[in-house]
């Protein structure tokens, strides 16, 4: 009878071991987060000023100096590439949605499968060979690009699975009373699932937000201010690399405030969607 | 016969006739970004297939300067990386899945954590490089000091813990998704038998969701396989073979990072870009089964 007591008392005691480990282990990933955040808050806090925020980089050996450059153009970067993104994106997303079972949604899912899987060094090679060896130059619009079809697999998908949710009485009411196909979709469908689809593009800024390698070739950057997208362009991500890689401390610092402000934009941007799917209850 | 007209005017019919292609056109858009993705890199490459061979795969210097060049070093260090990352991550990502899965679904702490996970997931990979090489970087060092081998600092073993931290919020997510799968009616089952937690867990969940575990394990890979940022930032970017895992390297895609702006000969870019050619074909391959394999678990 004790020795069966003693079995049981084994196999509890070795459940709640394991499931200790579990939640350590678990727990242990907000270790990193919280260091990460720890020490770009430390090191990027002091830099932060009117000054840096409006000021160009200045040459090696110089104090002072911003990243302007580089704010204004991941703004202008990420801009446009929503300009480019976001219409193709809802209207391939209502593609897939309202012909569930054609051969070319078969085939555009898969291809949308593909880009998403592809690596963003990929993306920026081929946008280099698109857009910037015909055109001769390194320029802003082929970064937003390289950026927009990064952005495209997100929208898609989001967009997709919030109007598959919605109910088809919704489409036939509209279509009984006459009204043209397109005036259903865009002022009926679209409207209805509209949460879930700026959730969907709201969480793919903040994915392309922080995104460097395709830019690399592309946008390339640039120490001053520009707001011509045919000509290089300067990006916070862009700028936090190749100064996190120069051998000077100053620069190093500039790098410690521009990842200040870009971990910002990202998390609020995250934020953001959050709260979006949290009012309208959206599972995604 | 004037308001049916108006009605059904040839102008609205054409309005939903152009919507309707338009809607068509951007799926097939689809279909043709990912071709023309695949054709471009193909097509660049031609020069580097032609002159270097299939060869290129196996060769193991890599001398831009003397027309030397040999992939292996590359396919290595990014095997050793990913592997490497995808080993460091599966205690924590697998322990993420479980907890928020099956032992705690609902509460104000699986919220927190489901929250600071996906925060993991938003930092920007230029900002983890730049955290690793200043704060990951000297640990290793001290730790190579210690284990009595150079102290480079920089190399596989960093780049592999900077990748395990990124990669861990993907694989968890998609585990946890899994893990819920799993039949309640089974697990109770096995609990009216008396089972423990830790018991149900062992023979009832992970039996279960095996598979689609095993996809979620590719489909990280496959991620790992393609970041560029934080690895290009901490792993030292030396062209020669890898001999353990602390010494320095270089992934496929942080070589095309590093020298792709730089390549002047015609070999050198194309060469470059076969590589970006095999991490393409590689990855897509990846999604492709794993997603498959995901489906259909999920389907069941």
């Amino acid at each position: 009878m004790s020795n069966m007591k003693n079995v049981v008392g084994y196999r509890i005691r070795k459940s709640k071991t394991i499931e200790g480990l579990i939640v350590l282990f678990a727990f242990l990933i907000t270790l990193p987060l919280l260091a990460i955040i720890y020490y770009v808050l430390k090191t990027g806090i002091s830099k932060l000023s009117w000054g840096f925020l409006m000021n160009i980089p200045k040459p090696v050996g110089e104090i002072g100096g911003g990243i302007a450059n580089a704010l204004m153009g991941s703004l202008l970067i990420v801009l446009v590439a929503s300009i480019l993104a976001v219409p193709i994106g809802i209207f391939c997303g209502i593609y897939l949605s309202e012909n569930k079972n054609s051969r070319v949604s078969y085939f555009s899912r898969l291809a949308v499968d593909v880009l998403q899987g592809t690596p963003s060094i990929v993306i920026g090679i081929v946008i280099y060979f698109w857009m910037v060896k015909p055109s001769g130059s390194f320029s802003a619009l082929s970064g937003s690009v390289a950026l927009a079809i990064m952005m495209l697999p997100i929208i898609i998908r989001s967009t997709e699975e919030t109007l598959k949710l919605l109910p088809d009485t919704l489409k036939e009411a509209g279509l009984a009373i006459g009204l043209p196909y397109h005036k259903v979709i865009l002022r009926v469908i679209v409207p209805c699932g509209m949460s879930g689809i700026l959730s969907g593009i709201i969480r793919a800024v903040a994915r392309i937000a922080g995104e460097t390698a395709p830019l690399l070739f592309t946008a390339f950057g640039n120490p001053y201010i520009t707001t011509n997208v045919l000509r290089p362009m300067q990006s916070l991500p862009l700028l936090i690399f190749n100064y996190a890689t120069s051998p000077y401390d100053e620069w190093h610092d500039l790098a410690w405030g521009a990842s200040l402000i870009l971990l910002l934009w990202v998390l609020i941007l995250n934020i953001t969607t959050k709260l979006i799917t949290r009012k309208w209850k959206i599972q995604l | 016969m004037e308001t049916v007209k108006k009605v059904f005017s040839y102008k609205k019919v054409r309005m939903e006739t152009t919507f309707r292609r338009a809607l068509l056109i951007t799926a097939l858009a689809m279909l043709i970004l990912a071709i023309g993705i695949f054709i471009t890199l193909v097509a660049e490459s031609i020069p580097s297939l032609k002159f270097l061979g299939v060869k290129y795969l196996w060769g193991t210097t890599w001398d831009p300067v003397s027309n030397n060049y040999g992939a292996l070093p590359f396919l290595l260090g990014t095997l050793l990386t990913s592997v490497l990352a995808l080993i460091i991550s599966v205690p924590f990502s697998y322990a993420i899945a479980i907890y928020l899965g099956e032992y705690n679904t609902q509460g104000w702490l699986s919220g927190l954590l489901k929250n600071i996970v996906e925060l993991v997931a938003a930092v920007p990979s230029v900002i983890y490089g730049f955290w690793a090489l200043v704060v990951i970087v000297p640990i290793v060092r001290n730790i190579e000091t210690k284990l009595g081998v150079p102290p480079y600092g920089v190399g596989i073993f960093s780049a592999s813990l900077i990748l395990a931290i990124m990669i861990i919020p993907y694989a968890a997510s998609l585990g946890r998704e899994l893990i819920r799968l799993v039949p309640s009616s089974l697990k109770e089952a096995a609990y009216s038998l008396g089972a423990t937690r830790y018991e149900v867990l062992r023979d009832v969940v992970l039996p279960y969701t095996r598979s689609g575990l095993l996809a979620g394990l590719l489909l990280s890979f496959g991620r790992a396989l393609g970041e560029t940022m934080a690895v290009t930032m901490v792993i030292g970017n030396t062209s020669i073979l890898p001999n353990s895992i602390f010494s320095p390297g270089n992934t496929m895609a942080s070589v095309i990072a590093n020298e792709f702006t730089e390549a002047d000969r015609t070999v050198y870019l194309s060469a470059l870009i076969e590589l970006g050619l095999v991490l393409f074909i590689v990855t897509v391959i990846i999604n492709i089964i794993g997603k498959a394999i995901i489906k259909r678990f999920s389907h069941e």
